[in-house]
């Protein structure tokens, strides 16, 4: 069977996996939308968590991102898994024990003001709509490379079935569909990389060929330093960024992790603190299955293009060339007419221009791997933008159906009348991310950094704050809250927006980059909440009297069912 | 032990204890090893890998994984022993 036809049959199934878990999963009450129940299994939280954590930018750009970037692509590796064990330690069991719904649920208990659930709610929508037109994106493109079917139509398709089972299932619908799809993306992003290690260096666990030799017996990493020397590239396992831009982007990407509200409401979502604690690091090791494949996919992809198509006649390439070339992932000009490729670093003799994207989704052709291998990469990309996706419109739609309309608007509604504004507004949130999908922002790719900068300057500080001291009140938090999101989207939007041509090293603040810059304004978030604290009231007795009960396990189931 | 008030207040400074712990062991894989040290670490080969670089990589995120569970194991010893844990 070709490609194409395999395809069709491996997505339709999934889809059908996906559509059949939503119908049997269905919402009964706002605390199932909202939080399943409270009684997901803590191994079961773990797998939805990997999967609503790792989007189609993780499983279809990252191996390749790091592949051009070598080195300085580590900031991706550890900022992206280092914010979980902060999760672990300073968020996720506490979190637990407090017991509600969303974050912005906590941010307005603990700071007994609905101005600061309402900047909360802000930046929640913020973040979450950024990183869900992504998705949308992401969803369309693998249809169109896979299947041939315009873009917007994926988009469309994709829509659908999100439509389906977030408003029917809500969070418990979400949880057991993302189960499902974090086994199918893990199993199509493994099973290419241990073809392609056992190609490259007879080991069939990356992470081990990664450090292996080759059949030449030279070790992978140093043939790959050597060939990037050749060429005028910097070695691969070297650094290029600036020491304190690699450790501000790095901080920036933990914590931004640690405060992205579709991550922390998973732990709102297990019976017990322990199982908290134990979920984020089930959550951990699903991810690292895939954070530590990435690089080697990264290495090894690397090497076999360098080896393959560097000063090869164009007319005797591999057929998977030419596929890719007419999709424009892969672009080659001739420029001195010899009918060969160089690919160099020196932009004026370089011949040969290529997507980061086509590290993971051309590998099964370039291993030679069998179709139904390719077909599964398709499977896996939309399994990582629908999964990811989901979590998104579930954060957006609880934050408005219970931080807006039932904490501020109409505190009378009934829990039936909550659990219809939910599925409406998770409906509306669906088609509005449609309509970024079908029209992507031309800022979608730069709004990244966006995202992670204000979790990170926004949220972590206060929640951290709001736990590990009784002493700050709602003056602190809100003005921490609003120093750390004024300065970095103010950073971010002068380097991104308003002058893009002055983003360059020698004018940023200390040589930090706008992608590290939510670590600044975490600091600030911090300092100037700690201060304004100290000149203003203490919080009431009750409220001192609340973080002392989050702060020990026992009473956490209690905390749940009065809630429900 | 019984969850007098006393007793949470020196449970919860055991845990702060932990914490300052496992979270130093956390700068010190990832920032430290992996990029301030990175390239004296590099001076040192295991096998194909630079250590700085296996580190930044790899080694930082084996790192995490073992420190929540040794975080999960000491927590659920400590609510134990102060018998706050949940029945």
């Amino acid at each position: 069977m070709d490609v194409q036809t395999w395809t069709y049959i491996i997505v339709i199934a999934t889809f059908i996996i996906y559509i059949g878990i939503a119908i049997w999963s269905r919402a009964h009450s706002t605390g199932d939308f909202y939080i399943a129940g409270g009684g997901v299994p803590p191994l079961a939280n773990g797998m939805a968590t990997a999967a609503d954590w790792m989007s189609a930018a993780s499983f279809i750009s990252m191996a390749g991102l790091i592949s051009f970037m070598g080195y300085s692509g580590s900031v991706y590796l550890m900022g992206w898994t280092g914010g979980y064990v902060l999760l672990a330690l300073l968020l996720a069991p506490y979190l637990r024990k407090f017991g509600k719904f969303t974050v912005p649920d906590f941010v307005g208990e603990r700071y007994y003001s609905n101005v600061a659930r309402t900047v909360a709610v802000l930046c929640a929508l913020f973040v979450s709509f950024t990183y869900v037109a992504g998705q949308m994106r992401g969803v369309g493109v693998v249809f169109s490379r896979f299947l041939e079917v315009p873009v917007n139509y994926g988009v469309v398709i994709g829509m659908f079935i999100v439509f389906f089972y977030a408003v029917l299932g809500g969070m418990k619908g979400i949880t057991y569909t993302q189960v499902a799809q974090y086994c199918i993306l893990i199993f199509a992003f493994m099973v290419p990389a241990i073809y392609i290690s056992i190609m490259m260096t007879n080991n069939p666990i990356p992470q081990l060929g990664f450090g292996g030799t080759l059949s030449d017996g030279t070790f992978l990493l140093d043939k790959l330093d050597g060939l990037h020397e050749e060429l005028g590239f910097a070695p691969y396992t070297e650094g290029r960024k600036s020491t304190i831009d690699m450790l501000f982007i790095t901080m920036a990407l933990m914590v931004g992790t640690a405060g992205l509200p579709h991550v922390i409401v998973r732990f709102f979502t297990v019976p017990k603190v322990k199982h908290a604690r134990l979920s984020a690091g089930y959550a951990l090791i699903f991810i690292a299955i895939l954070y530590t494949t990435a690089p080697t996919i990264a290495a090894f992809a690397r090497t076999n293009l360098i080896n393959t198509v560097n000063n090869a006649s164009y007319d005797q390439l591999p057929g998977w060339f030419n596929k890719w070339e007419m999709t424009g992932l892969i672009e080659f000009d001739d420029k001195n007419q010899d009918g060969k490729v160089q690919y160099v670093a020196d932009a004026e003799k370089n011949e040969l221009t290529i997507d980061q994207d086509i590290m993971v989704l051309a590998n099964p052709e370039i291993a030679k791997l069998p179709n139904w291998v390719t077909a599964l990469v398709a499977a896996g990309g939309l399994a990582a933008a629908l999964s990811t996706a989901a979590g998104l419109l579930l954060v957006i739609s609880a934050s408005i159906s219970h931080d807006l309309i039932k904490k501020q608007l109409k505190p009378d509604i009934s829990e039936k009348g909550e659990l219809i504004v939910a599925r409406v507004s998770a409906g509306l949130a669906v088609v509005l991310a449609g309509h970024f999908g079908v029209n992507p922002p031309d800022y979608v790719a730069a709004t990244v950094a966006f995202a992670f900068g204000l979790a990170a300057s926004s949220f972590f500080p206060i929640i951290v704050l709001g736990i590990f001291s009784k002493r700050m009140n709602k003056e602190g938090a809100i003005a921490g809250m609003i120093t750390g999101l004024l300065f970095t989207s103010g950073y971010i939007i002068f380097f991104k927006f308003v002058d893009p041509e002055a983003n360059i090293p020698d004018n940023w603040l200390f040589g930090i980059s706008p992608e590290g810059i939510g670590s600044v304004g975490m600091i600030l978030n911090f300092l100037v909440a700690w201060v304004v604290m100290s000149f203003t009231p203490k919080p009431p007795k009750e409220i001192r009297k609340m973080v002392e009960h989050i702060r020990y396990p026992r009473g956490a189931q209690e905390a749940h069912e009065i809630e429900m | 032990m019984k969850a007098t008030k006393k007793n949470l207040e020196k449970y919860w400074k055991q845990n702060l204890k932990y914490l300052v712990i496992l979270l130093t062991i956390w700068f010190i894989v990832s920032f430290g090893f992996g990029i301030l040290f990175a390239d004296q670490l590099n001076q040192i080969r295991v096998g194909g890998f630079k250590l700085g670089f296996w580190f930044a990589q790899q080694g930082s995120i084996y790192s995490f994984v073992i420190l929540i569970f040794a975080y999960v194991w000491m927590m659920n010893r400590l609510d134990k022993k102060f018998d706050v844990d949940e029945k």
